[in-house]
């Protein structure tokens, strides 16, 4: 046992970086958390990808912030991507608002935040920039590339972009583009943001405002897509929010009268804390675009001849914001390329947070996939 | 099953599979067969499995494999898209017989169906004497049985040539050694190599 070895790194890139959507930034700072030890061959490293709203910090205790890393349970000592064997990189990405240059940062052209100026960013445009980690710590190949949700959009990515720099892509409650009702749902978040008084087209930075409430319904319609109905049945079902042993009577009034009306807002109002409103505009876009089969009329079977990674791809039975349907599309298009693809179909209650949780089965495959990875890459 | 039956099974099947080829198990369990498949020839295989100990345990051995159930079909494989398809002694665990047969001539240019043969002498007898058959072939009781449909190796031909399966070869064994007389009533495990008519 070596310890977490965790190590933080802010990453100054000069080197402008030119973005899919035709704009550029000149120069740009990553957010970078490090764990484990990369081997003399610099053949064990692990690049975490971040959905929405986590960060940089995958595992451990900050001890700034006293926080727990968002997939402590998957990585660490003895966990299933053990940093015992692997050295494990989290990146905060572009745009994002945890230190990272992104919307909250100063815009060098007018010394001030960018706010909306700041340009949209694409999955690609991520994994450009995490390129540019992997420069940095002199990796010419990633054993592995693992993402949940977006962040399996960008491990899909990876396999895209540098076929040869990843040997393995894991995809986890992922899918290669997102649905018509995926985009609406974001749709309404950003509605929901972009219609707060405090929003100021952006630029609220200016005017010391938050747009908390945009932000709160958002991330309450977020949270509804995350959770399966049996997993809100068990949780809420119908209960009212009470102190224990007051009767259940309803008060005929619009405050908080159910238990899951008390979770969204408190949920809400968490999120409304800590995140920022320009970020949350910008990551869900990025998911709205990515779709690598764009390029190929549709067929993401060739967009993926391309890759030379092999992948695991991981789905939640109960998960209706990425479907297993959604999954078995990459690893058709795997198949029909013969390309190396081990699928599992987790049977598991919790809907699209499954993948965040310790769910035995899944954490057993991924666990048995990195111990096998060991012996090809170490 | 004792290990020389499984051995035999398997090297009647992998005498069929050519050097290089593509190769699909479907129903792979815990990738036994894929494995001694890679020890005798480069292959490229994947299996197909449901259960979710048997697919942990294809990863644990680096094999590739796909959670699926084959009672939904094989939608993930395009036509004739596989050298080789494999269902080796699980066609007698699925209740759509019909369409997993259609299917895995859909997906492969050549398959390979195997299955324990209901019809041996000592499973006629078992009946005979108005009991269920328990045997080496057949090794579950009645009432915990994976088993769903049981047949005989002149049932299946009947069912091949209706349904427009042609049998390109046959190999029936008992207790590992091959049967060639009186396959029906002497053999307890049947292997058909097959492809669409």
């Amino acid at each position: 046992m070596t310890g977490l070895n965790t190590q933080s790194h802010t990453i100054e890139f000069q080197e402008p970086l030119s973005l899919k959507s035709g704009a550029q930034l000149s120069s740009y700072s990553l957010e970078v958390q490090t764990y484990g030890i990369l081997n003399a061959q610099k053949s064990n490293a692990v690049l975490i990808c971040h959905a929405l709203n986590a960060s940089h910090h995958v595992a451990g205790i900050d001890p700034k912030s006293g926080k727990t890393g968002w997939w402590d349970n998957m990585i660490g000592p003895g966990k299933p991507l053990d940093t015992d064997h692997y050295f494990v990189i989290g990146v905060n990405n572009l745009g994002s608002c945890f230190g990272s240059t992104g919307p909250m940062s100063i815009n060098p052209a007018t010394n001030a935040p960018y706010g909306s100026a700041f340009p949209l960013m694409t999955v690609e445009d991520w994994v450009l920039a995490q390129s540019r980690v992997a420069d940095y710590f002199g990796i010419a190949q990633f054993a592995a590339v693992m993402g949940g949700s977006l962040g399996g959009m960008q491990a899909l990515s990876w396999g895209i972009q540098f076929p040869e720099r990843v040997r393995h892509c894991l995809i986890i409650a992922s899918a290669a583009s997102l649905s018509a009702q995926n985009i609406a749902f974001n749709e309404i978040a950003r509605n929901a943001i972009m219609s707060d008084p405090e929003f100021y087209e952006g630029n609220y930075y200016a005017y010391k405002a938050t747009p908390r409430r945009g932000l709160r319904v958002a991330r309450m319609i977020g949270h509804i897509t995350y959770l399966s109905n049996d997993d809100m049945a068990e949780k809420f079902g119908r209960d009212l929010k009470r102190i224990q042993g007051a009767p259940q009577d309803y008060k005929f009034s619009f405050d908080t009268e159910f238990e899951v009306e008390s979770y969204l807002r408190y949920q809400g109002d968490k999120f409304a804390d800590y995140f920022d409103a320009n970020t949350y505009l910008l990551i869900t876009r990025a998911l709205d675009y990515f779709d690598p089969a764009k390029n190929y009329g549709g067929n993401l079977s060739k967009a993926l001849q391309v890759m030379q990674s092999k992948s695991l791809v991981i789905s939640f039975t109960t998960d209706w914001r990425f479907a297993p349907e959604r999954s078995r599309e990459i690893v058709k298009a795997l198949l029909d390329n013969k390309k190396s693809v081990t699928y599992a179909e987790i049977d598991a209650p919790h809907g699209h947070d499954a993948f965040l949780l310790d769910d035995e089965r899944y954490h057993a495959i991924i666990r048995a996939y990195f111990l096998r990875m060991q012996k090809e890459v170490l | 099953m004792n290990p020389s039956v499984i051995r035999a099974d398997f090297s009647a099947i992998a005498k069929w599979v050519k050097p290089g080829s593509t190769l699909l198990d479907l129903g792979c369990g815990d990738g036994d067969f894929l494995e001694y498949m890679h020890s005798q020839k480069l292959v490229h295989t994947y299996g197909v499995e449901i259960s979710d100990f048997s697919v942990l345990a294809c990863v644990e051995k680096g094999l590739d494999v796909i959670q699926l159930d084959l009672e939904a079909g094989l939608a993930l494989f395009e036509n004739q898209s596989f050298d080789m398809v494999v269902l080796s002694q699980t066609l007698q665990t699925i209740h759509e017989t019909e369409s997993i047969l259609k299917e895995i001539v859909r997906v492969g240019k050549e398959c390979v169906i195997s299955f324990p043969n209901f019809a041996h002498w000592s499973h006629r007898i078992d009946i005979l004497l108005g009991r269920m058959p328990v045997s080496k072939s057949l090794p579950f009781d009645w009432y915990n049985t994976p088993n769903v449909r049981v047949l005989t190796i002149a049932d299946f031909e009947a069912l091949a040539s209706q349904i427009g399966i042609k049998i390109l070869d046959r190999v029936v064994l008992h207790e590992g050694k091959e049967v060639t007389w009186g396959s029906n009533l002497f053999g307890s495990l049947a292997i058909y190599r097959v492809q669409s008519a």
